[in-house]
């Protein structure tokens, strides 16, 4: 097993343990727990395949992280503030009870 | 210019605000309707007065005349001028029409005043004086022409009055429409004038289309039939003069028109409105004279007034032989004015100007008379006019017998002492003279018979005699024997009124008098009229030819008198049912006299006939091929909207409904797939790459 396959398997285990939590969970706060997960195994792979492939003198996948792990922090503020004015409105965090979309 | 010809407007006008005031005022204010119509006539009268003197004290040097015009509207490039004239003949008819209104008016308050529309019947005839008075005054035929159909309009509802009535309402229409005959010749031959001259202004400083330049024109221009436009201009402004004046063969709406209340009659019917006529012929006379040959008495000669003297003489003894057999007292006075305006025509057409308006001058009076002293006796007998059903009246109106006798002489034309012979008496000579033929003279002559005849069987059969009134009374009266006794002397008749009979005695004392300004030995008014010098000359009257006729004349007179008293007056009718004795004598002749020679029952057959078949006609094609083109169209269009109804609704409609149907379950069908749940979609999402995943691999291999 290679390095990199290690990375990816760690990352493919990371994503699906993310999805899982973002599918199963009913708390939307541990939902969205599930969706960094699934981010950071994503950002995982940026770094694996940069890291063991060609140009690992160019320091492009630490630049896309790093820009990732930025926007992530923004889509959590985003996400949190979005969960609270969910609570606030539906008096719950229970995403199975938030279904106005429904058709 | 004097101050008289530029207020002359006035003479209409103040009667015509007085019909304003009357008909914007609320309905009970009888003496104020009467106050301001007979005000503005006694206004007018005085106004009329000074207008006359301007004009006297002119013979010798011309025709008095001044105009007074100003432009009123215009049309195209041009400007229609109105304005009014001063001259003998306006100065004389307004004297006329303001002075006899006047009585008429005053008469009218007794004679209506039980009348429920009272202010209507003032307002009315004030619009009529105003028009009237327009007609005399104008210097415009146009201006004429509007006065003359107000005239004819308040002659309509004057007739109509009484419109509950169906027999009045009829004679309203009938008077109406027949005028309006005539008055489409009076304004094709306006319309004619005008494109010939230019002008409608009879008198206007030399352009005027009665003055020598526009005559020449006229006079020149030869047109159809080789008649001078000139003549044939003047043959339809008579057809007006014919209409109005009721001459042959338009005679039929005047006698009808005694539906109106009598002084109505005697204003409208008798004095003045059907003289609007003459007066018409008298004022386009240079029209109707020019060119003519110059006969030996100074008199011209024209196809136009062969025409006007023939009308003329044929009405006159058409007329008056139908006033010798009938029997309601205001129609015989109306075959009585049909036969004089007859008379009147004539002279214009054999005398001229003079001779035919000295007749309609006197005769407005003593016509005047007659009506109003008829509107005596009707309201003394309690509303009856069948003169079989009085009969000595002498006894019961002594004022009104007197005055009625002094205009049935006038009428008559009883030599010397009444004005009615010195007029009538001018014409005949006139006729006499006439160089184209002798037949109008000798029409006349037994006209004037007939004349004499049927005034003397008038009079004996209503004021001679015996009361004839209560035999009716008497085999009706067992119905109501309570109050018999009391209105047994109540149902004779009675004396009229002080404000009746007094206007009476001062139209009987005209009556008399005016015959003299016209006298062969003093002809001072066709001095006045023409502007030509005369002289008081006694021997005149001696002349052979004028004393000849003169005796000629007196002896046809005095024949008729005698005749209608031997047949009439010496054995009085003791019933109401009795034969007439012309009917017991001579049948048939009498039947035709009495139903005035089927002339209505002609119109009935032929004109209405006629009329009513072309109405048919025009309803027919209406109906049926104006009104089936416009059905089959309607089809046509209803049967194309049904087809565009059934293509929308069966093809257009139903290929999109089921568009949109199918439309609508599809959309319903995916949003059952909508739950609403997030995490859902995230799972459809994170199968649905699993299985992107493996179909990529899998393919690959593949």
């Amino acid at each position: 097993m290679t390095p990199l396959q290690g990375c990816l398997l760690v990352s493919a285990l990371l994503f699906a343990i993310g999805f899982a939590g973002a599918v199963t969970r009913r708390h939307a706060i541990i939902a969205l727990v599930g969706i960094e997960l699934m981010l950071n195994a994503a950002n995982l792979n940026f770094i694996a395949f940069w890291r063991y492939g060609a140009h690992p003198e160019a320091l492009t996948g630490v630049m896309f992280v790093i820009f990732s792990i930025a926007l992530a922090a923004a889509e959590a503020a985003v996400g949190l503030a979005l969960i609270i004015a969910i609570y606030r409105h539906y008096k719950t965090s229970n995403l199975d009870e938030v279904k106005e979309l429904k058709g | 210019m004097i101050w008289i010809v530029k207020n002359l407007w006035l003479i209409p006008a103040l009667p015509l605000f007085a019909a304003g005031i009357i008909a914007v005022n609320k309905q009970p204010a009888r003496k104020l309707a009467a106050t301001l119509a007979i005000g503005s006539m006694a206004i007018g009268f005085l106004l009329s007065l000074c207008a006359f003197s301007a004009t006297l004290g002119h013979h010798g040097d011309g025709v008095f005349r001044e105009v007074f015009s100003f432009p009123w509207i215009q049309f195209g490039g041009q400007w229609m001028d109105i304005g009014w004239v001063l001259d003998p003949l306006t100065a004389m008819m307004l004297v006329m029409v303001t002075f006899v209104g006047m009585l008429i008016f005053i008469f009218s308050v007794g004679y209506m005043a039980h009348d429920q529309n009272f202010m209507r019947f003032f307002c009315f005839l004030a619009l009529f004086a105003a028009g009237m008075l327009g007609v005399i005054i104008a210097n415009n035929l146009f201006l004429f022409f509007v006065s003359w159909e107000i005239v004819g309009l308040t002659s309509y509802l004057l007739i109509g009055f009484w419109y509950h009535k169906p027999s009045a309402a009829a004679a309203a229409k009938k008077a109406f429409i027949t005028t309006r005959i005539g008055d489409l010749g009076l304004l094709l031959g306006m319309v004619w004038l005008y494109a010939e001259t230019g002008t409608l202004n009879f008198y206007e400083g030399g352009h005027g289309c009665l003055e020598p330049s526009a005559l020449a024109t006229m006079l020149a221009h030869v047109t159809i039939g080789g008649l001078a436009v000139s003549s044939l201009i003047g043959l339809l402004i008579f057809l007006g003069a014919v209409g109005k004046s009721g001459q042959v063969p338009l005679h039929v709406w005047l006698p009808d028109a005694m539906e109106g209340p009598t002084p109505v009659s005697a204003l409208i019917h008798a004095a003045t409105m059907v003289a609007a006529g003459v007066f018409l012929v008298a004022r386009v006379y240079p029209l109707m004279s020019v060119g003519g040959i110059i006969g030996a008495h100074g008199v011209p000669v024209t196809t136009s007034l062969t025409v006007i003297t023939w009308v003329g003489a044929i009405t006159a003894i058409f007329a008056a032989s139908i006033a010798v057999a009938q029997n309601d007292i205001k129609r015989i006075l109306a075959y009585s004015t049909v036969s004089q305006l007859g008379y009147m025509m004539m002279g214009l057409g054999v005398g001229g100007v003079a001779v035919g308006m000295f007749h309609l001058i006197t005769h407005a009076f003593f016509k005047a008379l007659l009506f109003l002293g008829s509107g005596s006796v009707i309201h003394g007998c309690h509303e009856e006019q069948d003169v079989r059903k009085m009969g000595g009246l002498k006894k019961y109106m002594p004022v009104t017998f007197a005055v009625y006798a002094v205009g049935m002489l006038a009428l008559a034309g009883f030599p010397l002492f009444f004005s009615g012979f010195w007029s009538k008496d001018e014409i005949l000579h006139s006729a006499h003279n006439w160089p184209v033929s002798p037949i109008p003279f000798l029409l006349g002559c037994t006209g004037a018979l007939f004349t004499a005849f049927y005034m003397t069987r008038q009079v004996a059969l209503v004021f001679f005699g015996s009361y004839r009134g209560h035999e009716e009374k008497s085999a009706h009266g067992h119905s109501a024997p309570a109050h018999s006794h009391s209105s047994e002397s109540s149902h004779d008749p009675h004396e009229s009124p002080a404000v009746m009979t007094v206007p009476l005695i001062i139209l009987a004392g005209f009556a008399i008098l005016l015959g003299f300004v016209g006298t062969p030995a003093w002809p001072w008014f066709d001095g006045y009229l023409t502007g030509e010098e005369f002289k008081f000359d006694f021997s005149k009257l001696t002349e052979p030819g004028t004393l000849g006729l003169m005796v000629a004349s007196a002896a046809i007179v005095f024949t008729g008198l005698g005749l209608g008293w031997f047949l009439y007056g010496k054995r009085q009718r003791k019933t109401v049912a009795e034969k007439d004795v012309l009917a017991a004598a001579q049948p048939f002749i009498y039947q035709l006299l009495e139903n005035k020679y089927f002339i209505d029952e002609i119109y009935e057959a032929t004109v209405i006939r006629f009329n009513a078949f072309a109405a048919w006609l025009c309803d027919f094609a209406d109906q049926w091929i104006f009104g089936g083109a416009v059905l089959l169209v309607k089809y046509l269009t209803v049967g194309l909207a049904w087809l565009y109804r059934l293509t929308d609704e069966y093809f257009v409609n139903l290929g999109f409904d089921t568009g949109c149907e199918a439309l609508r379950e599809g959309g319903g069908g995916l949003s059952k797939l909508h739950t609403g749940r997030v995490q859902a979609y995230l799972r459809v999402i994170g199968v649905a790459l699993v299985a992107l995943i493996i179909f990529l691999i899998w393919g690959r291999k593949a």
